[in-house]
């Protein structure tokens, strides 16, 4: 787990890294400069095994993840080419997904799916590790939140479990913790949509129910799949953005 | 057992006067689950119907029962939040009785013009020919966001060809147009065979349209 985060790449330090290349290489290629680039999994393809299986990790992160990537690239490059839309793309993807009523029309479908997919599948990937960690506990921070709001841990993925099961369609299922409630919540989101577009909400875990995520390994069960994710969820990681999200909470205060 | 539940909800609709329930049923394919071979392979036809499609007409059955109950209380409010399993899983039973009827074997195959000359001068017409209509639907089908559906439908009001893409288990009736011809594009369709490229899927997915099919369709929505 300290492996995972180090190797922890998140779309705004990438975006952070891409502009100071940008600076860095004016001469050069200024587009190629300014792309942002695909992080690379905390893990190995197979280390997820057996709750999501090679395959399944290879195709998603190189075929899914990267058209997603491809797209937010384009839409990224067209609103850098206009003067009164650059502010757009220099604000970094986490922080557009908030702006996307600023967007030109054109341009908002490819930057809600392709940015919204970015940002997405590095929660997600980072939301896992080999094995899993252990389930906070409730002398924990994350711990006793879980409690307070749903009774217990298990409980809490239980109403998980649920949401994630009985969402029609492709989608996600999310924990947040909700900056000016101060309290965790459950939700889940259609398509490459994201709690992060609302200006209060922190994601904290994701569970990709898209079809791809799992049809190769569970084709129709997705309860299986579900029921296998809680195998391998990062608690630690989970935790730690938790207490960054408290922590900012507490600073706007 | 769901026998049983459905006899008692059945008698305690008539004692309030509703009428009686009727229950949808899973349609046989009229293929066998290898004929669309090698465009769609027997693995994905089996899952599609025997557990997608069968999964539609349970829950829809489910949902109209409970449905039934809330109506013969008149509970407005459950009926109105039975809406949504009603529209998911209704038109998942809707659009996937269309399809299967929209394929049939690589072999069993004609072309639009053998098909419906009509139908295919209306191709031509709308669209230039019939590669170029193809080509515009596999764009639009293509581009649908997660899932959905591609469709060519029947405008009747202008006695016009559409294309249109739906999303989810949304039926092309929302639309206002008639449907003729459907290709699934949730990723359950093609995924275990073409994976992530879905342009392929739909490339391939011609050699098995049934234009026989979409012809008859088309002069009931035209008659």
């Amino acid at each position: 787990s300290h492996r995972a985060m180090g190797l922890l790449f998140s779309s705004r330090v990438a975006a952070v890294a891409a502009l100071i290349v940008a600076i860095a290489h004016t001469c050069t290629s200024e587009v190629v400069a300014q792309n942002l680039e695909l992080p690379k999994l905390p893990y190995d393809y197979d280390a997820l095994e057996p709750a999501i299986d090679k395959e399944t990790m290879q195709i998603h992160h190189l075929k899914h993840h990267q058209a997603y990537l491809n797209t937010i690239n384009t839409a990224l490059t067209a609103l850098r080419s206009e003067e009164s839309t650059k502010y757009l793309a220099k604000m970094g993807v986490d922080e557009v997904l908030k702006h996307l009523d600023e967007i030109p029309a054109a341009l908002q479908a490819p930057v809600r799916n392709g940015g919204g997919g970015f940002v997405n599948h590095v929660l997600f990937w980072n939301s896992m590790c080999p094995n899993g960690t252990k389930v906070p506990d409730p002398s924990e921070p994350l711990g006793e939140a879980l409690v307070a709001e749903f009774g217990s841990v298990m409980a809490f993925q239980d109403a998980f479990h649920d949401k994630a099961i009985k969402l029609f369609g492709s989608g996600w299922t999310w924990l947040s913790y909700d900056l000016t409630a101060s309290k965790l919540l459950i939700s889940t989101t259609p398509n490459q949509d994201t709690p992060a577009m609302a200006a209060n909400l922190v994601p904290l875990l994701a569970l990709d129910v898209w079809e791809h995520a799992y049809y190769l390994k569970y084709q129709n069960k997705r309860m299986d799949y579900v029921t296998a994710f809680w195998t391998v969820v990062n608690w630690e990681e989970v935790s730690r953005r938790y207490q960054e999200a408290r922590g900012k909470a507490k600073q706007e205060l | 057992m769901l026998r049983q539940s459905l006899r008692s909800v059945r008698s305690v609709a008539k004692a309030h006067g509703a009428r009686a329930m009727s229950s949808y049923t899973l349609p046989p394919l009229p293929y066998e689950l290898g004929a669309l071979e090698p465009v769609v392979n027997t693995e994905i036809m089996t899952l599609h119907h025997g557990k997608h499609h069968a999964t539609y007409v349970a829950n829809l059955n489910a949902a109209m029962e409970k449905y039934a109950e809330a109506e013969a209380k008149k509970d407005v409010a459950a009926m109105i939040a039975l809406q949504g399993a009603i529209k998911f899983n209704g038109g998942g039973h809707v659009n996937h009785s269309i399809f299967w009827t929209n394929l049939c074997a690589p072999k069993d195959v004609v072309a639009p013009a053998e098909a419906s000359p009509e139908l295919a001068k209306m191709i031509d017409a709308q669209w230039g020919s019939l590669d170029a209509f193809k080509t515009e639907f596999n764009t639009k089908t293509a581009a649908v966001q997660g899932s959905g559906w591609g469709w060519l439908g029947y405008d009747k009001a202008a006695k016009k060809l559409a294309i249109a893409t739906c999303a989810n288990q949304d039926p092309l009736s929302t639309t206002g147009l008639t449907p003729l011809l459907g290709i699934d594009v949730w990723e359950h369709a093609y995924y275990l065979q073409y994976k992530n490229v879905r342009p392929e899927y739909l490339k391939q997915v011609w050699q098995v349209v049934n234009w026989k099919n979409v012809a008859e369709r088309f002069k009931a929505a035209s008659a």
